[in-house]
């Protein structure tokens, strides 16, 4: 009878000890899982644009599509764009998607969102500003929705950890601009993105994949610094009457009619062809043969010095102005030669 | 009788397996290690490779590609953080002297040479050495692992590389070296570059500057591959702050589409 005591005993003890080292093993597992957020993500991101500065900052010329792996129906929706579409008090405050959360002119802010009993990364919210939509990226292993869930301008982001890299894939977009010149994504694009820190850089990898306007995935890489004093801004929405228009009317142009596309081309000596972009343009063989005939104009007359840190600012339009010479004292008697304008710039 | 020899060895398995169990999460709740031994170093070069970027890999000029697929104007400075010296230099770019002068690679050097058109060549010159070839320029750069030490001397167009790799794994202490890990990213440093041009019309970078570039491969669901190049360059006389940008290649399949270029001033 003492014998079958201490038998119970033990097995008691051991039933004990097992759960444990049960709970031992949960929680190397939630270490595990905190293993991967070594890489701490959060913070504020100053966005140095130290490329694509163009396209991200003042925005796009007109029918610059250059680099851009679309198709002709993404050039068919481009060349329509008038981008005094945008003022009309019913659009105004439409979102942008994710991807241009990421890859806009703005900071980016990335906050973690824990598990409050094991510290686990449930998701991950970055946002270029405070008061849109953010890109909510969820660490949880939840599982997309169904493809006839609604589309948002957020879409549905789903992260893992690769080592110290976060990849992310996203589903559920609603359609967007994918530049601010009217090239378009569709509701069916989605995107893979990759977070890769590097001491206080963070680069952002973007490759979106659209079967309806794009022929090739678009890939985009942009790098981030975290900077304590870079803010994370405002953008306040209040639809109201900008221009007065017809109830109904759209700005747009006609397929064919968009008297401004040549603008670009013409601009930078450029062959219509390379400017209307497509997958092949996009290849080193491409330039080679472009570059067999190509002649650069003769000086930069446009967004020279943007995006640089010269003392000498430009105006977002012209040369590097304020740099130039100090104009000769006026001969005495001649007329005074009125500034010159910078060239127009229509959106 | 039998039951009882039965709960008896049922509870003595059971207790085995708990104390071990536990031992382990003990140890893995950072109980004191039993006999502290220095981490063994971790393989570098080709034996701590985490990750495969040998291979041909074309740049996909989908970003910049007006300042990358063709020669920007003269005085076209947008994006590039440069100092009054560099503009000052870059005004006085003249392709024919650079040609005239034998100098008509001054845009392929190592931070130049990144962001033109190119396919890269990727491969192991030896188990410490991996060799980066670009069809562009038809240039080699060399990046040296381990504890190589740079020859010194003159300055080259590629410049002296230093390669590590980054896994984030940490030696578990005792002789035997980490596991080769699946996922890392490797980080480059050249010094000791020969004067040259950021950008082909002319915007220098001096004798002075660094080229630091983090090489991260990204793995698509449906087997693409690609390599994006984190580089930063740094320059105390024509860069006024670091100048940071990112690079895509795409793995291709083989070499068919390589094709070697001179080098071209214009």
């Amino acid at each position: 009878m003492q014998m079958t005591r201490t038998a119970a005993a033990l097995a008691a003890l051991a039933l004990t000890m097992a759960g444990a080292a049960q709970a031992s093993a949960q929680a190397l597992q939630a270490a595990a899982a905190l293993q991967g957020t070594a890489i701490d993500l959060s913070g504020t991101w100053a966005n140095r644009l130290h490329e694509d500065w163009i396209e991200r900052a003042p925005g796009p010329h007109i029918g610059d599509y250059t680099g851009l792996p679309i198709n002709d129906e993404a050039r068919a929706v481009a060349d329509a764009y008038q981008v005094s579409m945008q003022n009309m008090p019913e659009r105004q405050c439409i979102l942008y998607t994710t991807q241009y959360i990421v890859m806009g002119p703005q900071n980016l802010r990335i906050q973690q969102e824990l598990d409050p009993i094991s510290g686990a990364v449930v998701a991950f919210h970055m946002s270029g500003t405070v008061d849109r939509a953010t890109h909510d990226v969820w660490m949880d292993g939840r599982p997309h929705p169904s493809p006839n869930a609604p589309h948002t301008a957020g879409g549905f982001s789903t992260g893992k950890w690769e080592g110290r890299m976060l990849t992310v894939t996203t589903t559920h977009l609603k359609s967007g601009l994918v530049w601010r010149n009217g090239v378009p994504h569709s509701d069916q694009a989605t995107m893979a993105e990759h977070y890769a820190r590097h001491e206080n850089m963070l680069t952002v990898t973007m490759i979106l994949t659209d079967p309806v306007y794009w022929e090739e995935p678009f890939i985009r890489s942009a790098t981030f610094e975290i900077d304590a004093n870079t803010r994370v801004l405002p953008e306040p929405c209040e639809p109201q009457v900008e221009i007065p228009r017809t109830p109904g009317e759209v700005p747009h142009y006609l397929p064919g009619a968009n008297p401004y596309l040549a603008e670009f081309p013409k601009m930078f000596n450029l062959p219509a062809e390379a400017a209307r972009g497509g997958a092949k343009t996009t290849y080193p063989e491409y330039g080679k043969a472009l570059r067999s005939t190509y002649k650069a104009p003769d000086k930069c007359t446009v967004y020279c010095c943007g995006g640089t840190t010269l003392t000498v600012m430009n105006n977002n339009q012209g040369a590097c102005r304020t740099d130039d010479p100090p104009p000769a004292a006026p001969t005495p008697g001649a007329a005074t030669p009125p500034p010159a304008a910078p060239p127009a710039r229509r959106e | 009788m039998q039951t009882l020899g039965w709960i008896l060895r049922a509870g003595a398995v059971l207790g085995i397996a708990a104390l071990t169990f536990a031992n382990v999460g003990a140890q893995g709740r950072g109980a004191a290690p039993q006999t502290p031994a220095a981490p063994a170093p971790p393989p570098t070069g080709k034996a701590g490779a985490p990750v495969d970027l040998t291979g041909t890999w074309v740049s996909v000029i989908t970003e910049d590609w007006r300042w990358r697929m063709v020669t920007p104007p003269k005085g076209d400075y947008a994006s590039l953080p440069i100092t009054m010296e560099a503009k000052k230099a870059a005004d006085a770019w003249d392709p024919a002297k650079d040609e005239a002068a034998g100098e008509a690679c001054k845009g392929y050097g190592a931070p130049g040479l990144m962001r033109q058109p190119t396919r890269l060549r990727i491969t192991w010159q030896d188990d410490t050495t991996m060799k980066v070839e670009a069809d562009a320029g038809t240039q080699t750069r060399l990046l040296h692992f381990g504890d190589w030490k740079a020859p010194g001397g003159a300055a080259t167009l590629q410049g002296d590389t230093t390669a590590s790799w980054e896994t984030g794994a940490r030696g578990r202490g005792g002789n035997t070296p980490p596991p080769t890990p699946m996922f890392g990213n490797l980080k480059t440093v050249t010094k000791n570059l020969r004067p040259g041009y950021l950008r082909k019309n002319g915007v220098p970078y001096s004798d002075k500057a660094t080229l630091t570039e983090y090489w991260d491969l990204l793995r698509q669901p449906d087997g693409e591959q690609w390599i994006v190049i984190t580089t930063v360059v740094e320059d105390s006389i024509y860069l006024a702050r670091t100048w940071i940008t990112s690079l895509n290649f795409k793995k291709e399949s083989n070499g068919a589409k390589w094709d070697p270029s001179p080098c071209s001033a214009r």
